[in-house]
C-alpha cells in the first residue's frame, strides 16, 4: 500500500526526518505515534505530497508519490486542525469538495450521524472547534478510497461523537481499507490500532503490535510503554 | 484549473471589495466625463489615475487574497489536483475579477456618454487593455512575493515596496541618471529603461498614442518615432506580455517546490 525508502526532510537547519524506511501492507489500522516535533505530520504530509522530501522514495498503491498528484484520488485525508475558509457555508464546502473529486459520496448519512443538519447553512467561521472537526470528518469519510490518513481525528470531539468516530473507523477497516492515524490519546490507540509505528528524532524507533510494544518495554499498559520509550532513550 | 478559477472568482465576486473597486471606477468615469465634457481629455486624466492605482490595487489584492485563502489552499493541496492548477487558478480568479471591475466600471459610463460615436474609442480600448495588463502583471508579482514569504507582514511590506519602487522611485532614478549623463546620447538608454518598468512603459505608450508627444522635446521625438509606429505598439505590448508571462511562470515553478 505505502512503501517509503530512506526518506529525509529538512526545514532550514531543522532535520525533521532522517532516513525513514516504512512498509505498510494492505488493510488494517496503523497508529503513528511519537513525541511532539518527532515528524509525524511531516511524514504524513510527505505521503500526501504536501511536503517535498529532500531525499528518498515514496510510493502509494504502486504509484510514485513525489511530484505527482493523481494518486491522491485514492487517499482521504483528515487535516490536523480544521482550517477552513471562514466565509463559505458548510453546504457549499461539501458541494465544492465533491465537485473537485468527482467521486460518489455518502455525505447525507454522515451529516445525520454527526447531527450537522442545523449547521449546513452556517458559515464555517462561526462554528465551534468541535463542530468544525465534525465537518472535517464528514469531508474525509464521505468518499470511498482505499487509504485513509487521519491526523489527530479526536481533537475537540464530544464523547458521543467519539464513539461514532470509532465505529466509523472500524467499519472502514472491515471494508478492507488501510488507515493511518496519528494521535496522542493512548486509550484511543489501544482501542482501534492494529499496529503502532513509533517515530523518534526523525526515525522509526518501533513498528509492531501493541502487545509487542508492551513486551519490549515490560510495561502493562500502552501509555506507560510509550512513556518508557521516551525516558529510556533520553537516559541512553 | 477552471474549477479553481471559478471558485476563486465567485469567492471574490461575493466579497464587498470587488464592488467597492467597481463602484469607484464607475463614479470616477461619470465624474471625469461630467467635469471634462470631452472624451479624449477624460481618457488622459483617467490614464494618470489608472497607471498608479491599478498596480497598487493589483498588488494589495494579490497579497491579501493569497494569505487569506491559505487554509483553502491547504485543503486543495490534499485533493487530487496538480499544484500549478491550484495556484494558477487562484491567480487568474483574482486578476480576472479585478480586470472585470475595471472594464465594467469604466466601460459603462463611457459607453453611456457615447463612446461608440467618438474617435477616442481606440485610445479608450488601449487604456483598458493596458489596465488589464497592469492588473495581470502586478497580481502575478504579488502572488510571487506572497508565495516566497511565510510572514504576512513581510510579504505585504515587500509588495508595497515593489509598487512604490516601480511607480515612483524608478522614475526618480531614471530622471536623475538623465541629468547626470546629460552629455551622452541617451535615446537608447531611455528607451530600454522604459521597457524595464511596466508602469513607465504603459504611460509612455498611452501618451504617445494620444499625440501629445510634442510636449516631450527631443527624446519625445525619438520615442514618438519608436512607440508611435505599429511596430512600437506591437513591441510594447509584447514586452507587457513578457512581464505577465515571466512572473506567472515563476509562480508555477515555485509552487511546485514549496512545502505546506
Amino acid at each position: 500500500m505505502i512503501h517509503i525508502e530512506n526518506l529525509h526532510k529538512r526545514f532550514g537547519k531543522n532535520q525533521v526526518l532522517s532516513g525513514v524506511d516504512l512498509n505498510i501492507e494492505n488493510g488494517g489500522i496503523y497508529a503513528i505515534l511519537g513525541p511532539n516535533g518527532s515528524g509525524k505530520t511531516t511524514l504524513i504530509k510527505s505521503i500526501l505530497g504536501m511536503v517535498i522530501p529532500n531525499q528518498g522514495n515514496i510510493s502509494v498503491l504502486g504509484q510514485n508519490a513525489v511530484n505527482s498528484w493523481r494518486y491522491r484520488q485514492q487517499i482521504d485525508y483528515l487535516p490536523q486542525i480544521a482550517n477552513f475558509p471562514s466565509n463559505i457555508r458548510v453546504k457549499e464546502l461539501v458541494r465544492m469538495i465533491k465537485d473537485l473529486r468527482q467521486k460518489d459520496s455518502n455525505e447525507k448519512k454522515l451529516i445525520a450521524l454527526f447531527k450537522l443538519e442545523p449547521f449546513l447553512n452556517k458559515k464555517l467561521g462561526t462554528l465551534s472547534g468541535g463542530t468544525k472537526q465534525k465537518v472535517n470528518l464528514v469531508l474525509t469519510f464521505m468518499f470511498d478510497s482505499p487509504l485513509m490518513i487521519l491526523d489527530e481525528p479526536t481533537t475537540g470531539l464530544d464523547p458521543a461523537s467519539l464513539i461514532q468516530l470509532k465505529k466509523l473507523i472500524q467499519e472502514e477497516k472491515a471494508n478492507g481499507k488501510t488507515l493511518l492515524i496519528t494521535t496522542h490519546i493512548m486509550q484511543f490507540v489501544e482501542e482501534v490500532a492494529d499496529e503502532v509505528i513509533y517515530l523518534l528524532e526523525g526515525q522509526i524507533f518501533f513498528k509492531g503490535t501493541i502487545d509487542d510494544l508492551k513486551k519490549k518495554t515490560g510495561q502493562a499498559d500502552v501509555e506507560h510503554a510509550i512513556a518508557a520509550i521516551a525516558t529510556e532513550t533520553r537516559d541512553a | 484549473m477552471l474549477k479553481i478559477l471559478k471558485y476563486s472568482f465567485y469567492d471574490l465576486m461575493r466579497s464587498r471589495w470587488s464592488y467597492v473597486y467597481f463602484l469607484f471606477y464607475l463614479v470616477l468615469g461619470f465624474v471625469l466625463l461630467f467635469l471634462n465634457n470631452d472624451l479624449s481629455k477624460a481618457v488622459i486624466t483617467l490614464m494618470n489615475i489608472i497607471i498608479v492605482l491599478v498596480p497598487l490595487i493589483g498588488t494589495i489584492f494579490g497579497v491579501m487574497y493569497y494569505y487569506n485563502s491559505k487554509e483553502f489552499t491547504e485543503l486543495l493541496l490534499a485533493q487530487p489536483l496538480k499544484r500549478s492548477t491550484i495556484f494558477l487558478g487562484q491567480y487568474f480568479g483574482v486578476a480576472g475579477s479585478l480586470t472585470l471591475s475595471l472594464v465594467l466600471g469604466l466601460g459603462i459610463p463611457f459607453i453611456l456618454y457615447g463612446l461608440f460615436r467618438s474617435d477616442a474609442i481606440f485610445n479608450f480600448v488601449l487604456l483598458l487593455v493596458i489596465g488589464a495588463f497592469l492588473t495581470l502583471i502586478f497580481t502575478a508579482l504579488a502572488f510571487n512575493i506572497a508565495l516566497s514569504n511565510e510572514n504576512k507582514i513581510k510579504g505585504f511590506g515587500y509588495a508595497v515596496l515593489l509598487w512604490l519602487f516601480l511607480a515612483v522611485i524608478y522614475d526618480g532614478l531614471f530622471l536623475l541618471s538623465l541629468i547626470i549623463f546629460e552629455e551622452y546620447p541617451l535615446d537608447t538608454f531611455s528607451l530600454a529603461a522604459t521597457m524595464f518598468n511596466p508602469i513607465d512603459l504603459s504611460r509612455t505608450l498611452i501618451l504617445l498614442k494620444l499625440d501629445i508627444s510634442a510636449l516631450l522635446g527631443y527624446t519625445g521625438a525619438v520615442f514618438k518615432k519608436f512607440f508611435g509606429t505599429d511596430l512600437g505598439l506591437i513591441v510594447s505590448l509584447a514586452v507587457l506580455l513578457l512581464w505577465t508571462v515571466l512572473p506567472v511562470q515563476r509562480l508555477a515553478f515555485k509552487a511546485k517546490r514549496k512545502d505546506f
